[in-house]
């Protein structure tokens, strides 16, 4: 992709962080909290983590919160009033300082939020979001996104994206016409850009297979038994996975307040036996192993023949976050390997 | 390691046990739950530091329940796990054997009445730091300790990762998941995340034994352990009881005794 290549150095980032704010703009950002790295809304440049792999947390909070109330609703009289959410009122959020897997694994939230009707609180969010990634220097074994078609330095899905280049400089690679706004508002603060070759600065992240590879096998192995069993037996049946996800997007509706309240949109997994539990006692997926396949499924499976994508962006999350080191990177390699 | 591997060998080899569940090799240098069915595989085995999961949770799922008999390799929390589940009539006592690496040796233990005699010889109360750590927490007055906590939650993802990894919460169907009527809210919003990590917390109070696997397993690093360990020292405190100490119990916050000292339960 060709992007408008500029530089900028770290007081000038530091600037331009302060004038969203001054804009009126929330920056979400990674942070260190005790030992781990996360994803909070932030006030200075000073606040955020640049060295860390990865955050505990995708950044998918700023536009698919773990809680969102959808509409209210008041009874009286024997009618209901119901009052939709003043779009027009959503806060312009700059997320700072993600991945280029995660801001891939936007476009593929935006694919799911907007595949039979599209879904107008997360495509007002959408619109109101800039995302300004920093590319990647370091990986870990968890990290498989150039298998997934991305890679430590991918453009796709940012609308800039800072290399850190040494020496407190950054390439500013401006994608979007969004980013472009972003970075305009600053004007004088990026200069020209002095090198463009970034790749000595950017991690090695070695292709383990290719998408093709997992997801060609997955229709043949649903009616492996044997096989799910023996990947999932561990598997203690958490939603970990799917909360540290930045494509996992499932969720469950609840009302709170009587006569009137709120409808509530919050997270859900398929991981919970309670997913699928039908009102007449019926579970169509009463099994650890079948929850599983289901996880892996969705996104290797129904996710590219529903909504043409990948469900997976290979930032290793849900392996980091697992509490039983359910590797996915381990089960997909078996999926690639598993022979009829 | 050798012995373990040998044991668990011999075990297989001879069918006293169709499963051991022990350490293998996990990623990142951690070791993770392997299910060893065949005497071939035992090399798989390992033993050290970095083996700290509380295995006895895979004793209440169905598809390593249907293995059938197992072998568990325990650690010192594990075999209280154990005498728990068995005093809350949660496994049978042909239904396992615990095989706990001291040293260079493996101690087999085949019965519950070996788990006890072997539990009863270890130290089964709170470490000196996790005592101290408590006195803080005691120090600190109301108003700070509710802003601990509250800050502690509001991180709470409701992911359920410390319920899936306890094993002692082994309800099919938990409180939270209840809504005629809800008494627990759903949405991770600060009441529910109160509602639901205290409600955690009193559930096992006077039945956890201190293994430490819903800490580890929370993803964003809330430290539930201090709420266990509170109400553990305070179970001992009030009522003289350990959980996790004898095969057959009552537990203490769910027993009713006819000559309670106190006057409003009678």
């Amino acid at each position: 992709m060709e992007t408008d290549k500029r530089s900028i150095e770290r007081e000038a980032l530091a600037k331009l962080v302060s004038q969203w704010l001054s804009q009126g703009k929330r920056v979400l950002a990674p942070k260190h909290s005790g030992d781990k790295v996360d994803f909070a809304w932030v006030t200075t440049l000073d606040e955020v983590s640049f060295g860390h792999v990865q955050t505990v947390q995708s950044p998918k909070a700023a536009l698919f919160p773990r809680v969102d109330e959808l509409f209210s609703f008041r009874s009286a009289d024997g009618r209901v009033e119901i009052s939709e959410r003043d779009l027009g009122a959503l806060p312009e959020t700059v997320v700072f300082g993600l991945r280029p897997c995660d801001a891939a694994a936007f476009a593929v939230l935006k694919a799911i939020f907007n595949w039979d009707s599209p879904d107008s609180l997360f495509s007002a969010r959408m619109a109101r979001t800039t995302l300004v990634s920093v590319a990647c220097s370091r990986d870990d074994e968890y990290c498989f996104c150039t298998s997934m078609g991305g890679g430590p330095g991918a453009v796709t899905g940012s609308d800039i994206l800072l290399t850190d280049m040494g020496q407190g400089s950054f390439l500013a690679e401006i994608v979007s016409a969004k980013g472009r706004e972003a970075a305009m508002a600053a004007g004088p603060l990026f200069g020209p850009a002095t090198s463009a070759e970034k790749e000595s600065r950017l991690a090695r992240v070695d292709a383990v297979f290719a998408p093709d590879a997992v997801t060609a096998p997955m229709a043949r192995l649903f009616d492996d038994t044997a096989f799910w069993e023996e990947q999932s037996r561990r598997c203690l049946g958490c939603g970990a996975c799917a909360y540290v996800c930045p494509t996992c997007a499932c969720f469950d509706i609840q009302d709170e307040g009587g006569v009137s309240g709120k409808r509530l949109r919050c997270w859900d997994s398929c991981g919970f036996g309670l997913f699928t539990l039908h009102t007449s006692g019926h579970n169509p997926r009463p099994l650890q192993s079948q929850r599983w396949r289901q996880r892996l499924m969705h996104k290797f499976a129904y996710m590219p023949e529903r909504q043409g994508v990948l469900g997976c962006v290979g930032c290793g999350r849900c392996s980091r976050a697992c509490p039983v080191d359910m590797n996915i990177l381990e089960h997909l390699r078996a999926v690639a390997e598993a022979r009829p | 390691m050798k012995a373990l591997q040998e044991k668990a060998r011999e075990l297989l080899a001879a069918k006293t046990v169709q499963v051991v569940i022990g350490y293998g090799r996990g990623s990142g240098g951690t070791a993770r739950a392997v299910f060893i069915r065949e005497a071939a595989q035992a090399g798989l085995l390992v033993f050290d530091g970095s083996c700290l999961q509380n295995l006895a949770v895979y004793l209440m799922k169905p598809e390593v329940r249907k293995l059938g008999k197992a072998a568990l390799v325990a650690r010192p929390a594990t075999l209280r796990t154990i005498l728990q589940l068995a005093a809350e009539n949660q496994i049978t006592e042909n239904s396992l054997l615990a095989l706990v690496p001291s040293g260079e040796e493996i101690v087999l233990l085949a019965t519950f009445a070996a788990i006890e005699a072997h539990v009863a010889a270890q130290d089964n109360d709170l470490s000196a730091a996790e005592k101290e750590e408590l006195q803080k927490f005691a120090a600190m007055g109301l108003e700070e300790r509710r802003q601990f906590w509250q800050e502690q939650f509001s991180r709470c993802l409701k992911c359920y990762a410390c319920r899936a990894a306890c094993p002692l919460c082994y309800c099919t169907r938990c409180t939270v998941e209840c809504n005629q009527p809800q008494w627990i809210p759903v949405p991770a919003h600060d009441l529910g995340n109160l509602e639901w990590n205290v409600m955690r917390a009193m559930h096992l109070a006077g039945r956890c034994v201190n293994c430490g696997d819903c800490s580890r397993a929370c993803p964003v690093g809330i430290p539930l352990y201090l709420l266990n360990q509170k109400l553990i020292s305070d179970v001992f405190t009030n009522f003289n009881s350990r959980s996790g100490i004898f095969a057959k119990s009552d537990n203490a916050l769910s027993t009713f005794k006819p000559n309670d000292s106190e006057d409003f339960i009678r």
